[in-house]
């Protein structure tokens, strides 16, 4: 089986601090992989260099392609990789005014992807980004509304939703329930479940939340000062912890 | 089907000054398809442990745990989820669920995973769920809130979806009434029927005796306690 | 004369921004960068165009200047007078007569020729401004060919108003290729684009110039469900009753009486002076 993902040796250094470094993994179509740590451990870092958001000092992104297999994003030329961020790759930012267009309606928010990839037929736009906010359980009377009159549960619905409407292959999340209360988080965490498993979605989500990671990965990488100290099995890791900076994470964990 | 050889495990606490605690060596044994092999020993013995490391989720120290042919001990984590999916099933004391998703999905979820039809799957829950006696009021609503003899019959609903030809049991009629706890015993009598090799803890002695073709004394992996 | 350079600006200037309109015309509809001089009159008065129409104008050229369909409003008599006293040449009202256009937000009834040359004063050159504010982003956008952003201003405005409510300043397509604001043109005048006329634009303040050279292709965006239309205001000219011409819509009294006269006002008197009447023309009959 090709793996959909796979990197190799990424380093990114900020000056003689390290960001991140020896990064590899493969990451299977299908599967969904959290990477945890706790601030400045270099998992947002890994996430954007791994999307193409910055350039790492070294290593590979390789991706399976639908026309010529796996390819090296990072020695792609820019606008194929932009159009891969736009087609097979999406983005989910913990703060959605990052990626949403807050001036723009939630149905232009939505149909903006179509319309990239040259959907030009207004009614078929209207159509995809009613159905979409519905899997999202935004109300279908809400599509002209601009993502300010959102709640904040709303706004991060709606940033999925336009970004899965073009059905991605992979998706990247960066702490996609963060600053959602409680009762909020879980409604995503279900509808996100649903979509992973519904479209086959692979996913990498970083979070420093360990209950998101067991309710929506399939297996952990731990970071801890740029480096990946541990990874496996999301339980297995979580249950039977084996570096002190895991056991240290897992044990820091208010039981409720 | 389920072959555990020469097993070992240790727990290396690393924020208590490093100490590493044996838990057990040695273990060894199989279960053939149809057979129901019971874990015994004292609380503390491993019997959980074992059981866990069957399942992946605790990581063997050395040896190697076969279930259908995958080395549990050295597999990828997607081969362990695979082997999840369509072959081992596990049903643990507790349930753990995303919350708001409605009892009957939380039941059907594993013939969801193998791309069952939806309307089958739920046809699947609905009859689990009445002859485990939930009512039907409750399927629309999600466990967490239920009390723990109902969150334990879901809990065994959804292990016994899926027809896994290799099961993990965890204490199945701890908490249950006569009437369910009977009815759990007849699932446990169909599954070896079928074919389904299990491995089961059950502190109910009656429970065991009557489903349990084998008893495997855990207490003897007990390093320094070994014969 | 002698007191300033011929059309106000330095020869280096001049050729510094023809080649400009040069590099412009060879890639139309992209916009060039330009190192946009102070001109004696205010950003937003039409520096852009002034220093194009400079950078064209030969002692033998007849300028012609509008300012939305009028010459005779203050920018455009200023920059008329201008051009007469800093480069001393010819001025005319006549859109036939011109060999040189500079022009604020209008496009001539009269069909231009090619030996006529249109200049355009913009305001904002970058269509995608509205949407997308880091000037980064929108020229990678331009070299990548990414316009879907083009469309969700489009479809925002049917969202809100159940048709494509742009009425001015409709951005179009060049050539298959680049995505161009033509300056705040009513919709009405887009067909027009399509020219024998070479047409250039200026943008002063944000120091951008481009072009569209003769019988480039054009095409305004739209949706295959809401497709582009040309609109104007339903009414003839009660000047000089012409009824395929954009109009100008005069508050006449407090009443809420209103006329509506061609914006074009070199367009209308010619029809008028050819005998043409509307329904508020003084007449012989209202004399």
């Amino acid at each position: 089986m090709t793996p959909l993902l796979s990197v190799r040796n990424i380093r990114k250094s900020y000056g003689a601090r390290i960001g991140c470094a020896d990064v590899s993994f493969d990451l299977y179509p299908g599967e969904v992989m959290g990477i945890v740590g706790e601030s400045g451990s270099g998992k947002s870092t890994l996430l954007n260099a791994l999307a193409g958001h910055l350039e790492p000092d070294c290593g590979e992104v390789l991706f399976d392609t639908r026309a010529e297999g796996l390819r090296d994003t990072l020695t792609m030329s820019e606008p194929e990789r932009r159009m891969l961020s736009r087609t097979d790759w999406a983005f989910v930012h913990q703060n959605p005014r990052d990626g949403l267009r807050m001036g723009v309606s939630a149905g232009g928010n939505v149909g903006e992807r179509l319309m990239a990839v040259g959907a030009r037929h207004y009614g078929d736009i209207r159509e995809s980004a009613t159905d979409w906010l519905g899997r999202v359980e935004i109300a279908a009377d809400r599509i002209d509304d601009r993502p300010r009159a959102f709640s904040g549960g709303m706004q991060q619905r709606l940033q999925i939703a336009r970004n899965l409407v073009t059905g991605p292959r992979l998706v990247f999340m960066d702490e996609p329930t963060g600053g959602l209360d409680v009762s909020v988080q879980a409604r995503l965490l279900d509808l996100l479940r649903g979509l992973v498993r519904e479209m086959g979605l692979s996913a990498i989500i970083v979070t420093h939340d360990l209950a998101v990671v067991r309710l929506l990965a399939d297996r952990l990488m731990v970071m801890k000062s740029g480096r990946v100290v541990e990874s496996g099995l999301t339980d297995q890791v979580l249950d039977d912890p084996q570096h002190a900076y895991t056991q240290l994470l897992v044990s820091s964990v208010l039981q409720v | 089907m389920i072959s555990v050889e020469n097993v070992s495990k240790s727990f290396t606490l690393h924020n208590q000054g490093a100490a590493v605690i044996e838990v057990m060596s040695g273990a060894s044994f199989t279960v053939a398809p149809g057979e129901c092999v019971a874990l015994t020993g004292d609380s503390g013995a491993g019997k959980s442990t074992l059981m866990r490391m069957i399942y992946g989720n605790y990581l063997a120290a050395s040896g190697a745990i076969r279930v259908g042919g995958v080395d549990v001990a050295s597999a990828e984590p997607r081969e362990i989820l695979q082997l999840r999916r369509e072959t081992l099933g596990y049903v643990s004391q507790f349930l753990r669920v995303v919350p708001r998703v409605p009892s009957l999905d939380v039941v059907a979820e594993p013939l969801l995973a193998l791309g069952a039809d939806r309307n089958a799957a739920l046809d699947r829950a609905r009859d689990l769920l009445t002859r485990l006696n939930i009512p039907e009021t409750l399927w629309s609503l999600s466990p967490t809130t239920f009390s723990g003899g109902e969150q334990q019959r879901v809990n065994i609903a959804r292990g016994f979806a899926h027809t896994y030809p290799a099961m993990l049991l965890d204490e199945p009629t701890a908490s249950l009434d006569a009437t369910n706890r009977a009815t759990v015993l007849s699932l446990i009598d169909e599954a070896k029927a079928r074919g389904a090799a299990i491995v089961g803890i059950f502190h109910d002695a009656e429970a065991r005796e009557r489903v349990a073709d084998r008893e495997i004394d855990v207490s003897r992996f007990t390093p320094g306690r070994a014969a | 004369m002698p007191d300033y350079n011929f059309a106000y600006l330095d020869e280096q200037t001049k050729r510094m921004i023809r080649r400009a309109i040069l590099k412009g015309v060879a890639i139309p509809g992209y916009q060039v960068p330009f190192a946009s001089r102070e001109m004696p009159m205010p950003y937003g008065w039409g520096t852009g165009g002034v220093q194009v129409s400079a950078a064209c104008l030969v002692p033998e050229d007849r300028l012609k200047v509008i300012d939305q369909g009028a010459d005779d409003t203050t920018n455009a008599v200023s920059i008329r007078k201008f051009f007469e006293k800093t480069a001393g040449i010819d001025t005319t009202e006549h859109t036939g007569e011109a060999t040189v256009i500079q022009t604020r937000h209008r496009i001539p009834e009269e069909p231009l020729t090619d030996d006529q040359i249109l200049v355009y004063q913009v305001p904002i050159p970058e269509p995608l401004r509205f949407l997308e504010p880091r000037e980064t982003e929108t020229r990678k956008m331009h070299a990548l060919e990414e316009y879907g952003l083009m469309h969700v201003k489009l479809y925002e405005d049917i969202a809100r108003h159940g048709h494509i409510a742009t009425s001015y300043a409709y951005p179009v397509k060049v050539e298959g290729r680049y995505v161009m604001d033509p300056s705040p043109i009513p919709k009405f005048d887009n067909p027009k684009l399509e020219s024998a006329a070479i047409q250039l634009f200026g943008a002063g303040r944000e120091q951008r110039i481009y072009a569209i050279p003769p019988y480039t292709r054009v095409v305004s965006l739209d949706f295959e469900d809401h497709p582009f239309v040309a609109t104007k205001a339903d009414h003839a000219c009660d000047l000089c009753g012409a009824e395929h011409s954009y109009l100008d819509e005069v508050i006449i009294d407090d009443a809420g009486g209103r006329m509506f006269v061609c914006s074009d006002t070199d367009f209308c008197a010619s029809r008028q002076a050819q005998g043409h009447r509307g329904r508020l023309s003084p007449g012989e009959d209202a004399a």
